[in-house]
């Protein structure tokens, strides 16, 4: 019997047979993210508890395979994408919210709940969990927590990692602890900060507890377009040198403004170069006196068309404007890429201006939608896979990208993370000194190293077998 | 900022200990002392960030910030690079977060004398494993300290302390985001910031009268529970509600890590610094 086949039994019986399934198409299923890149799971199970999972886990450390955890599977960066031969652990099946503590406004939740059924489920009390990607109603608080994932109101409450308190996980050996605690300042080093986000790497996370953030009692949502991307990008630095941090501030160009109002019919100005989306909470004075400030901030550099949402049912409908930017694309071509950089806000006139430079010299249409108010880029470039050829252009378009942002002074991910799709752009950013100190860390919670292998850290800063891209991926 | 002669004195060998200006405790006793280099290198308002050396002095940075209408949220006292070896948050931790959250980037110097960058300059960064937050509240343990890039704030426009017999929690739930809530088993200290009307509209909703500023706060053990836990708190105490640090007269109970966080705790100091000579002695899970 291979390795592989007496996994599949020790899971069997650890989990039942309907939990653990290794038939071809069930496979194919569990591949890949929503990025572009594929590998191999050799086995995929579901299990439903913590015991259950930490079971998995030494079922495949007897067997010396690598594992993979996954939840919704709606990572960009192939961080989900099974290192060939991989068992996949989904944690889809272990969505129950544990507990809610209104008053300390904490909830322990399991890391297959979707982001946007916690703050569902926690409005009641008004309260909600701050990070909000744009696939919040698909995403799952696992995920959030493997990507230390973002989200446009990211930009006042900060990504994910400022909301985890603790983490019940389970370790690469098979060991289930708490990181962090409930306590403010837990004895040590922080271990819940280096789990969260080191993409699947050190371990699982079987229970997460998060910090829940307030209800604002007064929000104010205002679309501002400008006749130039500068003057729209160069507002939103004035508007963080004058001291005001909005809730978020989102930034959508004319093709992606065209786009969205073909599809939802939300009364963009399609004729705007850009249009920014700003969203100011807290309590009535504040809010009314940042309004006053952005609104005259953006008039001293051009503003066309400033556009105060007057109730909830408006506001909604800007909103829906921005998160449907990339549904709304299929109209222009069947296929994007998305990127996801950062770069300083000061930054943003000069660097936007290179990746439309750039999208014209690789002959693509680019649109952009993205959290400007913290400068992270979201370039989509945009294409037909059926172009022969389109796919080199896509990429060597991605890599100049990337590279602009860097030596802007920005990084490489703001959001998306690493994974396989930025693997090796890490030097870009950290020399190999830098990368062996992460590698120490990795090593630290999993020696092993059989905890998603092959994933954010480039081949020279690791001691295991090097998981090469597959065959026909794009990095 | 050149960390080279900062990197030079650290050297690759033999036990070595740092120091800012002492007032979290100081170097390890007996043992070779460095001190990391001082000043603001910048200071970018429109980005929210400001990059110094580790052995500025959080006064000077306070001082350098206001003058931009910023502030970090660093307790004061001492050095920048003392307060996020320590990682101790400031009495205003409820609404300024945790100085956890604050370090973007970071050069130190590792065990073996060279320097490392961990995190990046922006104000979102996710690339690569988060060693900024392994790095704060590490006691030099890990590496020390050179040059970071913290992530500042706006200053408050207005800022005033209140006080309140009303309970406590209660009085926690009502307002919108307190910048600080403190009780002492009797009397509730609360401190609002914002734009003046809505101070004082908050406060009037709660019945909160004016206060000087915050109580003083016992000194003999800076406690650590469940915020849940702060109500049925007893003894000479002033604790952060919302929060969990609890000011109190007697040092905590000493609470035990479990075998798989001291594990992971010693891999980690091993991986990082193999002969234990970056402050040696210091046991991080001991609270020191």
């Amino acid at each position: 019997m291979t390795a592989t086949a007496t996994v599949v039994e020790e899971l069997r019986t650890a989990l039942g047979a309907a939990r653990v399934r290794d038939a071809g198409a069930e496979l194919s299923l569990y591949r890949r993210d929503a990025g572009h890149m594929a590998g191999v799971a050799a086995v995929v199970c579901f299990p439903v508890t913590t015991a259950e999972v930490a079971a998995c886990v030494r079922i495949t450390a007897s067997a010396g395979l690598p594992f993979v955890a996954r939840g919704s599977g709606t990572g960009l960066a192939g961080g989900a994408v099974p290192p060939d031969g991989a068992v996949v652990i989904s944690l889809t099946k272990m969505n129950r919210i544990r507990s809610v503590d209104p008053t300390a406004r904490r909830a322990w939740v399991e890391p297959g709940v979707l982001n946007l059924d916690l703050s569902r489920a926690v409005a009641v009390h008004d309260l909600h969990f701050a990070p909000d990607p744009s696939s919040q109603q698909t995403c799952t608080i696992g995920g959030n927590v493997a990507n230390n994932s973002g989200g446009p109101h990211c930009l006042a409450e900060g990504v994910t990692a400022s909301h985890i308190v603790a983490l019940e996980v389970v370790l690469p050996d098979g060991a289930v602890t708490v990181l962090g605690g409930e306590d403010p300042e837990p004895a040590g080093y922080d271990l819940r900060g280096a789990f969260v986000g080191s993409e699947g790497m050190c371990g699982i996370a079987t229970a997460i507890c998060v910090r829940l953030t307030q209800n604002p009692p007064v929000v104010r949502t205002m679309l501002l377009d400008f006749d130039d991307v500068e003057s729209g990008a160069s507002t939103v630095s004035d508007i963080i040198a004058a001291g005001i941090v909005p809730a978020a501030m989102e930034m959508m160009d004319r093709l992606c403004l065209q786009a969205v109002e073909a599809y939802i019919h939300a009364g963009l100005p399609v004729d705007a170069a850009t249009a920014l989306l700003i969203e100011v909470v807290g309590l009535r004075a504040a809010v009314d006196g940042a309004t006053e400030a952005i609104v005259a901030i953006a008039e001293r550099r051009g503003v066309g068309g400033v556009r105060i949402a007057a109730d909830e049912a408006e506001r909604a409908l800007l909103w829906k404007g921005r998160k449907s930017a990339f549904g709304a694309i299929a109209r222009i071509k069947p296929n994007y890429y998305l990127h996801d950089t950062v770069v300083p806000r000061r930054e943003l006139p000069g660097v936007l201006a290179q990746v439309y430079d750039i999208a014209a010299r690789f002959e693509l249409e680019v649109l952009n939608v993205f959290h400007a108010g913290d400068g992270n880029l979201h370039p989509l470039l945009l294409f037909d896979e059926r172009e022969p050829g389109v796919m080199e252009r896509v990429l060597a378009a991605g890599d100049a990208i990337v590279s602009a942002s860097v030596a802007a002074g920005g990084v490489l991910s703001g959001e998306h993370g690493i994974g396989l799709e930025k693997r090796d752009l890490m030097p870009l950013m950290f020399s190999a000194v830098d990368l062996d100190a992460q590698s120490a860390l990795r090593r630290a919670f999993d020696p092993d190293e059989r905890a998603n292998p092959g994933k954010v850290l480039p081949s020279p800063a690791r001691c295991a077998d090097v998981q090469s891209i597959p065959a026909g991926a794009w990095v | 900022m050149d960390l080279s002669g900062f990197a030079d004195e650290v050297g690759a060998s033999g036990e070595v200990t740092i120091t800012g200006a002492a007032t979290r405790g100081g170097p390890v006793a007996g043992v070779r002392v460095v001190r990391p280099p001082t000043g603001i290198d910048w200071l970018r308002g429109d980005e929210m960030t400001v990059c110094c050396g580790a052995g500025t002095l959080v006064a000077d940075l306070d001082e350098a910030l206001a003058a931009v209408g910023q502030c970090v949220a660093i307790p004061p006292s001492g050095t920048v690079g003392g307060a996020l070896a320590v990682g101790r948050s400031g009495l205003r931790r409820l609404g300024y977060g945790p100085i956890r959250d604050i370090l973007l980037q970071a050069r130190y110097v590792s065990a073996a004398g060279e320097v490392v960058k961990a995190g990046g300059p922006t104000v979102k960064n996710v690339s690569g494993f988060d060693l900024c937050r392994l790095l704060v509240g590490s006691y030099g343990t890990l590496g020390f300290l050179g040059e970071v890039i913290l992530r500042t704030r706006p200053r408050a426009r207005f800022e005033q302390w209140f006080v309140t017999t009303a309970d406590p929690i209660e009085t926690f739930r009502r307002l919108y985001r307190p910048t600080s809530v403190l009780w002492d088993g009797t009397t509730t200290w609360v401190l609002l910031e914002g734009h003046p009307d809505d101070v004082a509209s908050s406060a009037a909703a709660c019945a909160l009268g004016e206060a000087d500023g915050p109580p003083d706060l016992p000194t003999g053990g800076r406690w650590s529970i469940s915020p849940s836990d702060v109500p049925a708190m007893r003894g000479t105490f002033v604790a952060e509600v919302g929060v969990g640090v609890v000011h109190h007269a007697d040092p905590q109970p000493a609470v035990e890590a479990s075998a798989a966080v001291v594990e992971l705790n010693r891999r980690i100091k091993h991986n990082f610094d193999p002969t234990g000579r970056l402050n040696p002695g210091v046991d991080v899970l001991a609270r020191p």
